[in-house]
């Protein structure tokens, strides 16, 4: 409470001032100004979007036909399960390192896998830049690596889902000459929403504010090319800009909340529907 | 019919089989081959890890490699396994019992105030914490830079999503437990120990494991909060060393490896637990 809620409020007051930790000058929305004006922002909040929509989406639905594949009967589900699982224990920014070497464009694992499969097929590539491109490449490189750590958590949450589902409505369902499929779209679906909801938000709630993956690959560059709000906010709290950076915060605490409040409200009115 | 239903049989049998071979054979693409890669560079020399390729080593110098890390910067790693571990076990405990008595609260009793704590854990669930002002209240009670504030963060941090986790669980302990045991004259501090928190034992487990992993990988936070060097956590050292070992990736992955060891053991030991906790339907939004 006390370490929450007070300095959440409180961040309202100093977003306004020009602030030393020790002392503070009313400045009224100076910083927001500041903090609107420049111009890595723009970058930063598209990056912000997404990163969240990529990451999000991608394990919303890899997670989905994951669980779906490892609640039918096979032999090694528990195998696939727990190395599915592991990556969410390990650190993050360890996983941000190696990742950052496999992807290296030069002497990375991946690329030479692309050149010497392009190679067979009589073509010289260099491969994409895959954290070095001056697009939009690098910050969906690091969304990939947390759809790769994250996704094992999601299909966790899936499955607990999909195990309340009563079998009735399988065996009810298949005596009606449905298919697999057709169960996976009309019974599998629409009963594991309220999973599906969690993990919707819980994804999407993470990479809203995910700081340390992206830290720890690219540190936001190169330049400010994968830049996100939290990253920013970073960077100017450690050049001394409190004001600004409380600024920065406020701003992301607005965007996670248009977004997020509406959205869990949208999926829980759905619920309420079915 | 008796013979078609035979065929839909086998027809099955066979597809798993397959499902099998394909499922597990993208998983060890997937998943374990960048820990493969961790490995054998881990276990190289220096020259030998910096082409950064997967054949395996010459020669093993696996723990050659992470003693060489441990002991570097004046056994600053030992340092910061001391802070880590400290940081994460006192958070786990304070953030599972405190947790678990809130969720069992707002759970039974049904007034003005619930339903504001509620509200209170879905908003904290969601909007991301205020840094500087937060820097702010530490430095006047005095906890900024100290352990004991980066625990009261931790626990703070982690209350939402635990609380939630535990109230959902709580709602499928019968209420008519807690009246017997109130009829039986046990109340209070008693009726939460004694009775529910041992029933409460799956879910715990599953947040323990779920906290500790995001304690113990916390990154950012002790970067706000607990800055200074002989401060550092195992994720700052890790970090701190990537501009450090730029010249001897062999170390640099050492340092990974052995960081990893500490979530790889409790994963050994709790695997099981994970995956039935989650699924005792605990988990429900």
């Amino acid at each position: 409470m006390v370490l929450f809620f007070i300095p959440t409020v409180l961040s309202l007051f100093f977003s306004l001032t020009r602030w030393t930790l020790q002392e503070w000058e009313f400045i009224g929305l100076e910083n927001f100004k500041l903090y609107f004006s420049e111009e890595n922002l723009r970058i930063g909040f598209r990056n912000t979007i997404i990163y969240a929509v990529v990451s999000s989406g991608l394990k919303v639905i890899i997670a989905l036909y994951l669980a779906n594949f490892l609640s039918s009967k096979l032999r090694t589900t528990g195998f696939i399960r727990s190395v599915l699982f592991f990556p969410t224990l390990v650190s993050t920014i360890g996983v941000g390192i190696t990742f950052s070497m496999l992807m290296n464009p030069y002497e990375g694992v991946i690329n030479n896998s692309i050149k010497s499969i392009a190679a067979i097929f009589g073509k010289v590539t260099d491969g994409p830049g895959w954290l070095v491109d001056p697009n939009l490449l690098p910050i969906l490189s690091i969304a990939m690596v947390d759809v790769w750590k994250g996704v094992g958590i999601a299909t966790l949450i899936y499955i607990a889902g999909m195990a309340a589902i009563p079998r009735d409505y399988y065996e009810a369902s298949s005596i009606d000459g449905a298919t697999p499929r057709q169960q996976f779209y009309k019974v599998t679906i629409p009963l594991v929403r309220p999973a599906m909801f969690s993990v919707i938000i819980l994804s999407f709630v993470g990479g809203l504010r995910s700081f340390d993956l992206i830290w720890a690959m690219t540190g936001g560059g190169p330049g400010f090319i994968s830049d996100v709000l939290a990253s920013i906010n970073y960077k100017q709290y450690t050049s001394g800009y409190y004001g600004l950076s409380t600024a920065g915060n406020v701003i992301l605490f607005v965007l996670v909340s248009i977004l997020v409040f509406p959205l869990s409200r949208y999926l829980n009115k759905k619920e309420v529907v079915m | 019919m008796f013979k078609r239903q035979e065929s839909l049989k086998s027809k099955t049998k066979y597809r798993s089989i397959w499902a099998d071979i394909i499922g597990v054979t993208l998983t060890v693409f997937i998943f374990i081959l960048p820990f493969y890669f961790l490995v054998v560079n881990a276990a190289k020399g220096t020259s030998e890890s910096f082409r950064l390729n997967m054949s395996p080593p010459k020669k093993w110098l696996l723990f050659h490699n992470i003693g060489k890390v441990v002991a570097d910067h004046d056994w600053h790693v030992l340092r910061s396994t001391y802070n880590s571990l400290i940081l994460t076990v006192f958070s786990v405990f304070f953030l599972v019992i405190i947790s678990g008595m809130t969720g069992f609260v707002m759970h039974r009793k049904r007034n003005r105030a619930s339903t504001v704590a509620n509200w209170l854990v879905l908003t904290a669930l969601v909007i991301p914490p205020a840094i500087v002002p937060t820097i702010w209240v530490l430095q006047r009670v005095h906890l900024y830079k100290t352990l004991a504030g980066m625990i009261a963060i931790e626990v703070a941090y982690g209350l939402a999503f635990a609380i939630l986790i535990f109230r959902n669980f709580i709602g499928t302990i019968p209420k008519e437990i807690d009246e017997a045991a109130i009829v039986d004259g046990c109340t209070g501090w008693n009726l939460y120990f004694r009775i529910i928190f041992p029933l409460l034992k799956p879910v715990t487990i599953t947040i323990g494991i779920i906290a500790t992993a995001g304690i113990f990988n916390d990154f950012t936070n002790p970067l706000y909060y607990l800055p200074g060097d002989e401060n550092a956590t195992l994720q700052q050292t890790l970090f701190a060393y990537v501009s450090r070992y730029s010249t001897q990736y062999n170390l640099l992955f050492s340092d990974i490896l052995y960081i990893t060891a500490f979530p790889l053991l409790a994963f050994i030991f709790f695997n099981k637990r994970i995956v039935s906790g989650m699924t005792a339907g605990s988990i429900k939004g």
